[in-house]
């Protein structure tokens, strides 16, 4: 065997590395909104999965005494028509809230994903019968859909995912088809094909974590936009169904009666919602700018 | 030496808003096993699309091959279900592109991309896979091959990426490389290394090869047998000597006039090729160079020309083959 003529070596450069501690307070001075966020998003992960340590009672505690009593040191945000302790449910109210946001934003942006990049990548009929359909359930606001597969479906925590998560999967898919459409186009692909790989290992392997940012993206987006919907849904009395402690429902109980005589009731729980959903979002913008290379400047 | 592959009438044309295109209009020709076949012509005479349609790569729609047959290894080609064609792609055939840059998935280490590929066609296990990149990569000259496999595509640089390509094309013991344009994207300096590195591969190891180019001088030095091609159609093929020294058809003649040769004598006049490639989707009954070729006579506009023998090996299609040579001869 006869030799190559010339072997490349060369040196990596590598860039001193900062320490973690250093390189979190970096980028917290350059995305002091997303730091916000993140701060925001942590706490509601520690109080979700803490809330049985975290919260002063039960949820379901009805104390009788002490119905609508105003916020004092033992009742922190005060109680709601049945004496349950306010604090403790929106800490509980954290779980359901979570729960339905990741769960809908993964199993939404994910079937996406595959969706949109299949479509990429086979093209013709097949792309146009999945746009065109992804056209049709995109002509609906997401709060009609939702509402309409709930009232297919009935109530409760699965089925509100289920109805919120349908309306995610085509907004997903659009966005990342776009992206896996410029991907479709670079050489690598038609390599991998020339390597006799099958489609569904070329889409999977070799496509999909090339559109990784975009899916990122529309994540964060959607846990956002989920607990408000699931919020809205469950005010409206389509959603989670009590007694399980969730934003909406404390919402819906409180805010028309007790509006004027007891307003901590509705107040804390849309002061919740608001953070929440605010917070994702600003950590969502975070995670964009950070993934896209051309507003990366300073 | 048996047969490895032969193409037979391929016909290859998409369909566009602007009619059929006929990127490859009825092209014959073969490749022995362990022979370098180069296949030249400027941009966009069919010769990728050729190739490409040998691994079925044709985007379909707009693409397709109407007419035809691919016999590689006894089988049509053209009429295996997609799961032996995938055997073939990488496993028996493999192809190495033209763009060093972009071949290669960015988002994958380079280990993972080779032993993905060995793998699958050859049935190694992770460990097997790893020693024989590691082999693959010191053979393609890379150093340190075991940390260059945890890397990345962009800690390479363009001729790095060429060679991976290589190894990759090597990795499954192919039959035929076909090599789109190799070294397009390379510059002159490391264009050689590729070269002769690709020519002492396929060599040692048997592996027979398609270059596609438009770089004449490859041709020369690298290539055992030429087919020139124009506007879809092989319009000469011969050895590299034949084609090279004694040319049958003036758009060859008029390839050779437009390079700079170290063989003929200095001060030589480089003569370009006049005019514009035809568009293919207005292609008449003629001959399709006759447009830009000094010694059109009326007949060519009538039909186009027949592939004929010259002397053995070498073919060309122009009705006046035999008056060129003298008319050269008298020229100069």
């Amino acid at each position: 065997m006869s030799t190559p003529q010339a072997t490349i070596e060369f040196e990596d450069i590598e860039l001193p590395k900062k320490p973690i501690p250093a390189r979190i307070w970096d980028l917290c001075k350059r995305q002091p909104l997303g730091a916000f966020g993140a701060v925001v998003v942590i706490a509601m992960i520690i109080m979700a999965v803490f809330a049985n340590v975290v919260s002063p009672y039960d949820p379901e505690r009805a104390d009788f005494a002490n119905m609508l009593t105003a916020p004092n040191i033992d009742y922190w945000l005060g109680t709601d028509a049945f004496g349950r302790d306010i604090l403790t449910r929106i800490i509980y109210g954290a779980r359901t809230a979570l729960f339905v946001g990741f769960a809908c934003a993964f199993v939404g942006a994910t079937g996406g994903l595959v969706l949109g990049v299949a479509s990429a990548y086979f093209g013709g009929i097949f792309d146009l019968i999945v746009q065109r359909i992804v056209d049709v359930v995109m002509a609906f606001p997401l709060i009609i859909l939702a509402l309409a597969v709930v009232a297919t479906l009935g109530t409760g925590t699965e089925n509100v995912i289920i109805a919120i998560t349908i309306p995610f999967i085509p907004q997903c898919a659009r966005v990342v088809r776009s992206n896996a459409l410029a991907i479709r186009e670079i050489p690598y692909v038609d390599a991998a094909r020339a390597l006799g790989f099958s489609d569904s290992r070329i889409i999977l392997r070799h496509m999909v974590p090339n559109v990784m940012a975009p899916y990122l993206i529309m994540l964060t987006a959607f846990v956002g936009q989920a607990i408000l919907l699931e919020a809205s849904l469950s005010y409206l009395g389509m959603g989670v169904q009590e007694p399980t402690p969730a934003w909406g429902l404390m919402l819906q109980g409180g805010a028309e009666e007790f509006a004027e005589s007891a307003p901590w009731v509705p107040i804390f729980p849309g002061l919740a919602i608001t953070l929440a959903v605010f917070g994702f979002n600003l950590f969502g913008d975070a995670v964009r700018d950070l993934l896209d290379p051309k507003l990366r400047t300073r | 030496m048996p047969r490895l592959l032969e193409v037979e009438n391929l016909k290859t044309q998409f369909e566009t808003g602007a009619g059929i295109v006929k990127a490859v209009d009825g092209i014959s020709y073969y490749v022995d096993e362990g022979e370098t076949v180069a296949i030249v012509g400027e941009s966009g005479c069919g010769k990728s699309v050729g190739a490409m349609s040998i691994l079925r790569l044709i985007p379909d729609p707009p693409g397709k091959i109407v007419d035809g047959r691919i016999i590689f290894e006894g089988r049509n080609v053209l009429e295996l279900p997609d799961s032996e064609i995938r055997k073939i792609r990488g496993g028996q055939i493999s192809m190495v592109f033209q763009e060093p840059m972009t071949s290669l998935n960015p988002v994958l280490t380079i280990g993972l991309q080779l032993t993905e590929t060995m793998m699958l066609h050859l049935g190694l296990s992770q460990d097997e896979a790893d020693k024989r990149a590691v082999e693959l990569l010191g053979m393609v000259g890379i150093g340190e091959p075991e940390r260059r496999l945890k890397q990345y595509p962009h800690q390479f640089s363009g001729g790095m990426r060429q060679r991976v390509m290589i190894a990759l094309a090597l990795s499954c013991k192919p039959k035929l490389i076909i090599a789109d344009e190799p070294t397009t994207a390379l510059d002159v300096t490391i264009q050689a290394q590729i070269l002769e590195l690709m020519r002492n591969l396929t060599k040692d190891m048997g592996v027979a090869l398609i270059i596609i180019t438009h770089n004449l001088g490859v041709v020369a030095r690298y290539a055992e047998r030429v087919i020139v091609m124009y506007a879809g159609k092989i319009v000469e093929m011969g050895t590299a000597k034949q084609v090279y020294h004694d040319p049958h058809h003036p758009y060859t003649i008029g390839l050779l006039n437009s390079v700079p040769r170290m063989d003929l004598h200095r001060g030589r006049r480089l003569v370009p090729i006049e005019g514009q490639p035809p568009d293919l989707t207005r292609l008449d009954e003629g001959c399709s160079y006759r447009p830009r070729c000094r010694w059109a006579i009326d007949k060519c506009a009538a039909s186009f020309p027949p592939l004929e023998a010259i002397d053995g090996s070498q073919i060309a299609a122009c009705f006046r083959k035999d008056e060129l040579e003298k008319d050269l001869k008298s020229a100069s």
